[in-house]
């Protein structure tokens, strides 16, 4: 009897193990096959002109996009100097003193931002940096990507620094130590793996927006020199060269969208990396 | 100086639950003060009422007083309070992201101690008094987190006395030992009390017999009864405490 639930359970037990494996190739199958695809596609395009020159004029061929990688890298650090001290801020009040109607205000805003069109706030930088300067600058696109990544910092950080245990605030506590540092040089380093992780989130999701560009930092075919004029970045000029009619721009579109995929995906190993060096002092 | 405590008529709650109520007892200066009693009767919630750690818990509410040198605590600075009253808490809770050596440098740090030679001669002297020098000595950059619980506990109450409180709250500090490092943390607090007053939360009858002074038998969050340690463990005057400390009960 006992051994005839125990048979019962190894097949349960066997069929359940294959049914989540299934799902899980069901999830990677797509990713393969876009990953695959680009890399066909992509790898035949991708050469050291591509990140050493700048497009070149309709109609001759060859050229690059340095100038949009290193847009890219430009308005990614602009983002991070907008969204990276407001959403980390936040999120440790959130954790700290968020238990109050202020801070469900403050996450519930944070809640509706997220969920808010990349392209509304696109309008949103037009209207207030845009317009006022008269013209299309770098400013205006580092500041839509920033507010794009507030809220998954804000929630990267409450999350973390909530995990820290009580009982280490008031180890800090107990020694005199102010509560305000007790939070910043004890309970904030207690957490740094997770809202590096958070943050490097952020930077993957922002580096591929391509909307909220098109109307803020616009885009350059050559290289920028200051920051309040258009910017050249990766999406856009991915985006502008797949939908023109030449095929050399649609072979280097290929190129970018694979340095692209490559970039993003450098940052999340760096995620793990970071994840995993400090797991322990999670724990 | 010597400083002692005196606790009038303490009542403490989390929520609707009454967890303390109505206990006075005085805490002589240099003198070690154990608190006795079975689980959940409240003793960690006292000491913690001392150092206004209580009142730090969402929903904890306090009533009485607590006077340090005839002042009330609760009118006073919480971080000069917690400067002057140290705590060693029931589990031990090194800072996360910090070494064995800044753990214990942390509470000096924040007191104005800058020099290097000084944290070190600060860092060293407190982990041998909390017997944990010769274990660590080479390895002083790992995180406090690294060590085993044992030498976390002791890493605690170095890090405790390294910023010399006027009193020290020790919260059950040798539940996780093996009885060489309770031998010595014993003999530490046998040391300390010649500078400071101590208050000694036990499960251990017989520490508490061997170390402390005076003693308290805590039910149910009362104060069953309050004296000298030799008194009460030979004569008391309760007939709960004699349940209690003969093993009847608890
Ligand atoms: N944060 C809290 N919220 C609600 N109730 C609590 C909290 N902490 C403690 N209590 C309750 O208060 C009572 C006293 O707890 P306390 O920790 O002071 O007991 P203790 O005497 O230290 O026990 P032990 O010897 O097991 O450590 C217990 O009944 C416990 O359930
Ligand atoms: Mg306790």
């Amino acid at each position: 009897m006992t051994f005839d639930r125990y048979r019962r359970r190894k097949r349960v037990n066997v069929l359940v193990s294959a049914l989540a494996f299934l799902c899980a190739a069901i999830t990677i199958i797509p990713l393969l096959m876009i990953l695959g695809h680009l890399l066909a596609q992509g790898a035949k395009a991708v050469n050291l002109d591509f990140f050493t020159q700048l497009p070149k004029p309709v109609g001759e061929v060859g050229g690059g996009m340095a100038n949009a990688i290193v847009g890219t890298l430009i308005l990614i650090g602009l983002a991070c100097l907008v969204g990276l001290p407001i959403g980390i801020i936040g999120g440790i009040y959130l954790a700290e003193f968020g238990n109050n109607k202020t801070g469900w205000l403050v996450r519930f805003m944070s809640d509706v931002l997220n969920g808010t069109p990349s392209i509304v706030i696109g309008i949103f930088a037009y209207t207030v940096v845009v317009l006022p300067m008269k013209r299309f600058s770098a400013l205006a696109g580092g500041f839509a990507l920033g507010i794009i990544m507030i809220p998954t910092v804000i929630r990267a950080t409450e999350e973390l620094v909530k995990l820290v245990p009580t009982s280490v605030r008031e180890a800090g506590l107990a020694l005199g130590i102010p509560q305000w540092r007790v939070i910043l040089r004890i309970v904030v380093p207690s957490a740094k793996a997770g809202i590096v992780t958070g943050v490097l989130l952020a930077v993957a999701r922002i580096g591929g927006e391509t909307a909220p560009l098109l109307f803020t930092a616009f885009g350059n075919q050559f290289w920028q020199r200051r920051l309040d004029q258009p910017i050249a970045s990766l999406p856009v000029q991915i985006f502008t060269y797949a939908i023109s009619p030449f095929e050399d721009w649609h072979r280097q579109a290929w190129a970018g969208a694979l340095v692209l995929v490559a970039m993003i995906l450098i940052t999340s190993v760096l995620t793990r990396v970071v994840t995993k060096g400090q797991d322990r002092s999670m724990r | 100086m010597l400083t002692g405590l005196a606790v009038e008529k303490l009542g403490a709650c989390f929520g609707q639950k009454q967890v303390l109520n109505g206990i006075s007892m005085t805490i002589g200066p240099n003198l070690v003060t154990a608190i006795i009693g079975p689980s959940g009767c409240g003793k960690s919630t006292l000491i913690r009422c001392l150092n206004r750690l209580h009142e730090t818990v969402p929903g904890a509410r306090q009533s009485g007083r607590v006077l340090l040198d005839g002042q009330d605590i609760s009118q006073m600075d919480p971080v000069q309070v917690r400067r002057t009253i140290g705590m060693v808490f029931q589990k031990p809770n090194p800072f996360p992201s910090m070494s064995i050596y800044d753990n214990v440098a942390a509470g000096l740090r924040l007191n104005g101690v800058r020099k290097r030679h000084r944290l070190d001669e600060y860092v060293e002297k407190s982990l041998r008094m909390g017997a944990l020098w010769e274990e660590v000595a080479d390895r002083l950059d790992k995180p406090g987190i690294s060590l085993s619980g044992g030498q976390q506990q002791r890493l605690c109450i170095a890090r405790a006395i390294a910023i010399e409180p006027k009193v020290l709250l020790m919260d059950e500090p040798c539940s996780a030992l093996d009885p060489v490092s309770t031998g010595k943390i014993e003999e530490l607090i046998q040391e300390l009390k010649k500078a400071l007053t101590i208050v000694i939360v036990t499960h251990n009858m017989q520490q508490a017999a061997r170390v402390s002074d005076y003693t308290g038998f805590l039910l149910l969050g009362e104060l069953i009864e309050f004296d000298e340690t030799p008194k009460l463990f030979t004569n008391p005057r309760d007939k709960r405490t004699e349940d209690y400390i003969t093993g009847r009960f608890g």
